[in-house]
């Protein structure tokens, strides 16, 4: 793969207009498929959540999922959607072996939520209003695996697996209108309107909204305009791309960046901008051109005959209306208030994408201060080391029961990032790694001061300086014994029993 | 026990419930039978090794006092369309030679749980593409009255096998008339029930706006007997409606006691006449316009304007449909796999499987629905075509408010020679002009058999087509129509059709 010529960021601005767009696609956690009754499962052997629908066997004929359909009746809502009295399913045909039927069934020129909008806050304080032009409901498609080859791609593989467990699990698709203006904050923008998304999802409990297992996936727009002096009429858009594979909040903000500091390279050099679908790489940080896309690609659409139109009652939709949980900004000021951070610890949360981690850490029984100490710090750190998201690396549960080890004088801070270091490492609850690598702290005043005497014994020299009243001599026995103690004691304990050692 | 294959399915239940017959005597009647003759007709593609179990425990069930249904140890022929776990289901394709499915369709399973016994697959069209049985990958089915002869499409094998008495019974699948010219070219009784009366879950898509399981029989009381026990909501079936029906059996006895014609408003289409009509199948048609007015029946002509578009728009609304639903036979999860010379990528493979699995008109077919629903050109085609669709529906609806069943010739000529219309497409496909309309409406229609034309000494058969929903209506008056001319003539039209097999 050659090396992307990449312009300076903030010279790139200078030049160019980013504008963007967003197909964020939600796999909804109902218990069956879109339009079956095969489990709706991740994890499972390949091909075993499967009926003859979702393998499109001769015969078969697809029937809605209502629970889907109210799922996405709640999310358009919570996306300040209209919903349509009446939408309906369409076929996207095309042939692809991961496509059981080789077409899609999707909703085409009929969603069932259009026209709404999500507000995204930015780390830098500043409020973007996203619009929302649809949400359709369509169903997944199958998974395929490229066996033999380098790349794991389907060029140059011997044959390819195809697992069908995914085919027909029910998305709802989000696509936005153009967004202009977002400037220099574009990748931000575009990482806070996924992390939006996602809180949003989880907060309707309508998916898992894992961006690593593929539950939540952004496909991000992006094009690039050249400024234009002012009074004059603005630049004609610019050619896009679509970037895919980008599974985590991190990627989505770096692969903004990295398109548009491509694009700009380009279009600097008098280049033009392929349009195609670009695959990101989170090892390498780049992109890759994938296949051509144009928008001529002809899927011959045609209202899907074997489902009626999808005619939600008023009733229904207000009932799901009534029962929509606080949007995710209102959400926002009142855990701030709840919690009792300040603006620039809350900002830390916001931006780490932490906020549903650390409500499911108090709400195991964590104080907040400790459950934000544990997420920003060095769970997002190591995360952050990783290329992960820190949701992926620890349960909110274990994180409680951590910081109630620290509460409870079981463990230092120092143990403690030592236990979480083992639970990530998947040895367990915390408690398991304690007693798995006997990582508690020595209480046993006995074996203590046998520790301190000794270290008394070969310092003469400062037990004398302690006798004199020069307390903070006391460090150095203090250093001594922890080493010896492996930290495993509770330093403040240490001193108390140094003094009353020395003064004895 | 020669005689037990001439006896309709409502005869044979009472032999089978008095014990005067037992299933396994009507099982192995009709398989000695199918190997009399089915050498010449060619009606089954395949014939059930499990038959004769299945009627044995019908038998073992009555024995012990079991209430069974009123069809109970009847042989029935399956449409090879209509998926079976017990039997292999083509579609008549080479590309699902031997394709065994993992489930039946739903009218399959309500006819095994109604002890109807299952007695073979029956030939048709390629994915019921034809109006002959020409296009089957696996040859032709011949017409009982005239081998030379074809016996209808797509659904000849079930037409042939029932007017050979092979079977008394049998499933079909009408798009555009697949039950319904059948019935007319072999002297027997179709129906296509309303769109959404009878489950399509199972049946091999050919196009689903349009697809409609239906009965194939040799009385209209049988075809109603059949449906009753096929029809009804399926939650596997979203178009399926959700309606509670009445007996449509009861329906047919009711028009075959009488009265039922005496009042009845008879629409004559005006457009479904004439030009392109054979004078014997116009004759026969004509008798019975009159047979129904002296039966006090009040006929008036009636006008459907864009019936002359129906064909037209049929031939873009089903090739469209039908190149989506033939997407999935690529050779990745089933049927027939072709490997290029050295192997190949996975388009070439699909590519190789489907040039060599579909027959010419399939992809003919395939090519026109491609086409028609391409960006560009779907408005103007598939668009236009769903135009034409609603204008069709406002003149039955139009029709319907002054009569109560309109009336046609089935088809517009009797059988044909095999060979006669292969090569002109066109031809071929003018030949359901009468049929297609009903399939766009979603409305009913039966063929009941109208005598022979003279000229040929063929069958011809009288279409009879009724609102949405009011399937029972069609059944009372074919029944009544099936009565006065079977007093007329002192016989059933299907007893004078030639004998077969040397017997």
């Amino acid at each position: 793969m050659a090396k992307d010529a990449l312009m300076d960021y903030d010279k790139a601005l200078e030049l160019f207009e980013p504008v963007l767009g967003f197909e964020v696609h939600v796999e909804l956690n109902t218990k069956t498929k879109m339009f079956s009754h095969a489990p709706n499962g991740f994890g499972s052997d390949a091909n075993t959540n499967v009926s003859p629908v979702c393998l499109g066997l001769p015969g078969a004929l697809p029937v809605v999922n209502e629970q889907a359909v109210r799922y996405s009746i709640s999310l358009g809502l919570a996306l300040g959607c209209s919903i349509a009295p009446s939408s309906r399913f369409a076929r996207k045909n095309y042939f692809y072996p991961d496509l059981a039927k080789n077409y899609q069934i999707s909703q085409y020129d009929e969603p069932i939520a259009f026209g709404g909008s999500v507000d995204v806050e930015l780390p830098n304080g500043r409020l973007v209003t996203v619009s929302i032009e649809r949400a359709h409901m369509e169903e997944d498609a199958g998974k395929l695996t490229h066996v033999g080859g380098s790349t794991g791609r389907i060029q140059g593989a011997e044959y390819s697996l195809v697992d069908y467990n995914r085919a027909g699990v029910p998305l709802v698709e989000i696509v936005t209108d153009i967004i202009y203006g977002a400037e220099a904050d574009a990748p931000e923008l575009a990482k806070a309107y996924v992390a939006t998304i996602r809180d949003i999802v989880t907060s309707l409990g309508i998916s898992d909204a894992k961006m690593e297992r593929g539950n939540l996936r952004c496909d991000a727009n992006i094009s690039l305009r050249p400024r234009t002096p002012e009074g004059e009429p603005p630049a004609p858009l610019g050619t896009r791309t679509e970037t895919k594979n980008v599974n985590s909040l991190r990627s989505v903000e770096r692969a903004i960046r990295y398109e548009i500091q491509r694009q700009a390279a380009i279009l600097a050099d008098g280049g033009t901008i392929t349009q195609e679908t670009r695959h990101w790489h989170e090892d390498t940080g780049r992109t890759s051109a994938g296949r051509p896309k144009s928008d001529a690609d002809d899927y011959r659409y045609f209202p899907e005959p074997d489902l009626l139109p999808v005619q939600p009652s008023l009733e229904l939709i207000e009932e799901l209306r009534a029962a929509l949980p606080e949007p995710p900004a209102a959400r926002r000021r009142r855990l701030k208030a709840e919690w009792g951070f300040t603006d620039l610890e809350f900002q830390d949360v916001v931006n780490g994408g932490l906020l549903v981690e650390i409500s499911e850490t108090v709400a195991a029984g964590a104080s907040p201060a400790a459950a934000r100490k544990w997420w920003t710090g060095e769970i997002s750190r190591v995360a952050n080391v990783q290329g992960v998201e820190a949701s992926a690396l620890v349960s909110p549960g274990n994180v409680a029961a951590l910081a109630g080890l620290v509460e409870d004088g079981t463990l230092t801070d120092k143990l403690a990032r030592q236990v979480l270091e083992g639970v990530i490492a998947g040895e367990g609850t915390p408690q398991e790694v304690v007693d798995a690598r006997g990582l508690a702290v020595v209480s046993d005043d006995g074996a203590l001061i046998a520790a301190i005497d000794d270290a008394l014994a070969s310092q003469p020299d400062v037990l004398a300086k302690i006798r004199d009243g020069k307390v903070q001599a006391a460090g150095a026995v203090i250093g001594a014994v922890m080493k010896a103690m492996k930290g495993q004691a509770d330093a403040a304990r240490v001193r108390e029993l140094v003094l009353e050692r020395a003064n004895s | 026990m020669a005689d037990i294959i001439r006896l309709t399915a409502a005869e044979l239940s009472e032999k089978l419930g008095s014990r005067e017959i037992s299933a396994v005597e009507a099982t192995q009647a009709h398989l000695d039978r199918i190997a009399d003759v089915d050498t010449d007709v060619h009606a089954f593609l395949h014939v059930s090794d499990s038959a004769l179990d299945t009627a044995r425990s019908i038998d073992e069930r009555r024995a012990s006092g079991e209430e069974l249904g009123p069809l109970a140890g009847i042989p029935l022929a399956v449409k090879d369309v209509l998926v079976t776990t017990d039997m292999p289901s083509t579609s008549g394709s080479r590309i699902l030679e031997g394709y065994m499915s993992p489930f039946d369709a739903t009218v399959v399973k309500r006819s095994r749980e109604a002890g109807l016994v299952l007695i073979g697959k029956t030939n048709m069209d390629e994915f019921a593409m034809g109006s002959s049985t020409e296009h089957s990958a696996y040859g032709p089915t011949r017409n009982p009255w005239d081998l030379g002869r074809i016996p209808g499409g797509s659904g000849g094998g079930s037409a042939a096998a029932v007017a050979a008495f092979e079977a008394p019974l049998a499933l079909g699948s009408d798009t555009g008339g697949s039950i319904r010219q059948p019935a007319h070219v072999t002297g027997t009784v179709g129906v296509k029930p309303t769109y959404g009366a009878v489950s399509r879950y199972g049946a091999i898509a050919l196009a689903s706006s349009l697809d409609q399981v239906g009965p194939v029989t040799r009385t209209v009381l049988d075809a109603g007997l059949l449906q009753d026990v096929i029809g009804g909501h399926d939650p596997f079936d979203s178009t399926s409606l959700t309606d509670i029906w009445p007996s449509m059996a009861d329906a047919a006895r009711e028009g075959a006691r009488g009265d039922v014609l005496k009042g009845l408003k008879v629409g004559v289409v005006r457009e479904l006449s004439g030009e392109g009509f054979q004078a014997g199948v116009q004759s026969r048609f004509d008798e019975t316009v009159a047979l129904l007015q002296k039966q006090g029946a009040e006929v008036l002509e009636v006008s459907a304007p864009h019936f002359e578009y129906a064909v037209s728009a049929y031939y873009l609304i089903l090739p469209a449909e039908a190149s989506s639903n033939l997407a999935k036979f690529d050779s990745v999860r089933f049927g027939m796999r072709v490997q290029p010379e050295g192997g190949g990528t996975v388009e070439q493979v699909m590519a190789a499987t489907r040039e060599a699995g579909f027959g010419p008109e399939v992809k003919r077919r395939i090519i026109l629905g491609t086409y028609a629903l391409s960006a560009g050109y779907y408005d103007a085609y598939y668009g236009s075509a769903q135009k034409v669709r609603t204008l069709i529906q406002r003149d039955f609806d139009a029709a319907f408010a002054q009569v109560d069943v309109l009336i046609s010739p089935s088809a517009p000529t009797t059988a044909f020679k095999f060979g006669e219309k292969l090569e002109d497409p066109m031809a071929m496909y003018l030949n359901d002009i009468a049929t297609i309309p009903a399939n766009l409406a979603g409305i009913p229609g039966i063929s009941v058999p109208i005598g022979l034309a003279p000229e040929d000494g063929l069958p011809v058969g009288l279409q009879i087509m009724a609102p949405v929903r009011e399937d029972a209506r069609l059944y009372r008056v074919g029944a009544a129509i099936e009565a006065l001319l079977e007093a007329q003539w002192g016989s059933t039209l299907i007893s004078r059709a030639p004998a077969l097999g040397g017997k």
